[in-house]
């Protein structure tokens, strides 16, 4: 069951038997998911781990109400899910920074979006800036800064909207390692004052392991479903780098690796045919 | 971390490719293939290898033109040309963004006129100089009339294009972040569809005036085109080409002036 402080028992997210099809594009049904039940306490860390092209993405994308499911339901702390979830922020996997905006104003952004004015949200935007380590570069746009820089202001853009949930698809699957190692301390570090729920998709399974208080094994597609659960009893707070020559980080890595592996070589074989 | 600009001064730099070619040498060879281009047509029709009658010559071409100018004979025509091709490019963009964003935002619109856009588009614009004539008369309406059809189109389709093609990750993420609809459009499509107008301005201000000489060739009583067209019927070659030249000059003064403002709306491009 899942760890972490649970407030009242009620999750702050769950999966009711969802299953996501899409229309093939030559013809026909393509079911991405099948009959999907999961349930996820709020305050706690959750990795979701699959090969690639599994719908670990899809999942998220429902649950941020860009995918509504035509079958089961998705409930956000008891509330059925309609239209956009407005508890969660999302940090996508791509770079989603509004080019033409500055590191300022995008960051202000969901603030402005809920007409926020300007000088309360200001100030907090450069709160958060400095927060991510980007003071001084305020004035930027988006193609000045680095990959990693980028991924700071989507950070620091999700989080300023003080968020319940906050859903994140492989969102250092572009950076180098060191700044990946870095980037998760960072997150690791803001998630402890704030301890939202997250639910962190990832292929990476040392990533899930060092970040999480639970991981989800997803099965490789079509029709993926839910193939292990695992609870992640390592101590907090953690340093991603040092935590993964822990030897009960090892064992885990281990019980759930032989778990994937099978789900990762069906997907290769599957790509491969 | 650091991207702060470096200074350049006179320090070597690594390059790609061979060597850089010297600005100076290209602006002589621009300069020298002119006088040459222009030496050539005057000698040809010195020596008469060329009829001044049909192709007239260089000096007679400046000094007429420059006769235009000091007696400020051409100054109102200029005017009025310049204010056809302004209207025309003011009506035809909001007309353009308008529609453009109407049909890239409602699917059934985009499917209900997208033959009547293409046949429209298709049409040679020209052919409704005579109708628009009829329409709005000699007056400057029926070449802001004109102009407009033809700037129009390239407004219309790039904002359509610049709208359809906004990144679905920018876009979920803006409506994770709450955007409304109206916000939406404000702070994500818009500005997507800006870029694209934007690098069709040159485009669309060189269609404007093209639609207002044309207007003004087809029948009027001022503007450019009106004294092109009074040169032709009475063989004057050299106010022909006078007129030409003016119309060209003009265009590049507009390019200029429209290069620096996308420079500064457009700075948040790479490589802007």
């Amino acid at each position: 069951m899942p760890a972490g402080p649970a407030m009242d028992g009620t999750p702050a997210i769950a999966f009711e038997d969802v299953s996501i099809r899409f229309r093939a594009p030559k013809g026909g049904v393509h079911t991405v998911l099948r009959n999907i039940s999961l349930s996820i306490a709020g305050g706690t860390f959750v990795a979701i781990v699959g090969p690639s092209g599994c719908g670990k993405s899809t999942l998220l994308n429902v649950a941020a109400g860009l995918l509504e499911p035509p079958d089961g339901r998705t409930l956000i702390f008891g509330e059925p899910l309609q239209g956009i979830n407005r508890h969660a922020a999302y940090l996508f996997q791509q770079d989603a920074l509004l080019p033409w905006r500055t590191v300022l104003e995008n960051v202000m952004l969901g603030l402005v979006f809920r007409k926020v004015a300007r000088d309360q949200a200001e100030p907090l935007a450069l709160r958060f800036i400095e927060r991510v380590g980007l003071k001084g570069f305020e004035d930027r746009f988006p193609h000045q800064l680095s990959g990693g820089m980028r991924k700071r202001v989507a950070l620091a853009q999700s989080w300023i909207v003080g968020p319940r949930i906050l859903l994140m698809d492989e969102p250092f699957g572009a950076l180098d390692v060191q700044t990946r190692q870095i980037m998760e301390n960072e997150l690791l570090d803001l998630w402890q004052e704030s301890r939202q729920t997250v639910l962190f998709v990832t292929h990476d399974l040392e990533e899930a392991i060092a970040l999480a208080d639970r991981v989800v094994v997803i099965s490789a597609g079509p029709a993926a479903r839910i193939k292990g659960d695992y609870e992640v009893v390592l101590a907090r707070p953690r340093d991603v780098a040092e935590i993964r020559l822990n030897p009960d980080f090892t064992q885990l890595y281990k019980r759930i690796w032989s778990d994937l592996r099978d789900e990762v070589r069906h997907s290769y074989e599957a790509g491969n045919r | 971390m650091s991207a702060e600009p470096r200074e350049q001064g006179e320090e070597r730099v690594a390059r790609t490719g061979g060597k850089p070619l010297d600005p100076r040498l290209v602006l002589w060879l621009q300069i020298g293939f002119f006088v040459l281009l222009m030496g050539a047509w005057e000698i040809c029709s010195r020596v008469g290898w060329l009829d001044p009658f049909y192709f007239s010559r260089p000096s007679d071409i400046f000094l007429k033109t420059a006769a235009w100018i000091y007696t400020g004979f051409i100054l109102p025509h200029l005017a009025v040309t310049l204010l056809e091709a302004l209207l025309a490019f003011i009506i035809g963009t909001a007309l353009g963004v308008g529609a453009g964003l109407a049909l890239a935002r409602v699917e059934i619109l985009a499917r209900v006129f997208d033959p009547y856009i293409r046949i429209l588009n298709a049409l040679p614009r020209v052919i409704l100089g005579p109708i628009f004539i009829l329409w709005f008369g000699l007056g400057i309406a029926s070449k802001v009339a004109l102009a407009v059809t033809l700037v129009f189109f390239i407004v219309f389709f790039n904002t359509f294009q610049g709208i359809r093609e906004v990144d679905p990750v920018v876009r979920n993420n803006a409506r994770m972040l709450q955007a409304s609809e109206h916000q939406l459009l404000r702070y994500v499509y818009l500005p997507s569809a800006m870029a694209w107008i934007f690098s069709s301005l040159h485009t669309s201000i060189g269609f404007a005036l093209v639609g207002a000489v044309v207007g003004e060739y087809l029948g009027a009583a001022e503007g450019i085109g009106y004294v092109v067209a009074q040169a032709q019927g009475v063989f004057d070659t050299t106010a022909v080409f006078a007129g030409l030249i003016l119309t060209s000059a003009l265009v590049l003064v507009i390019d200029l002036g429209i290069n620096r403002l996308e420079r500064y709306l457009l700075r948040w491009r790479p490589g802007a």
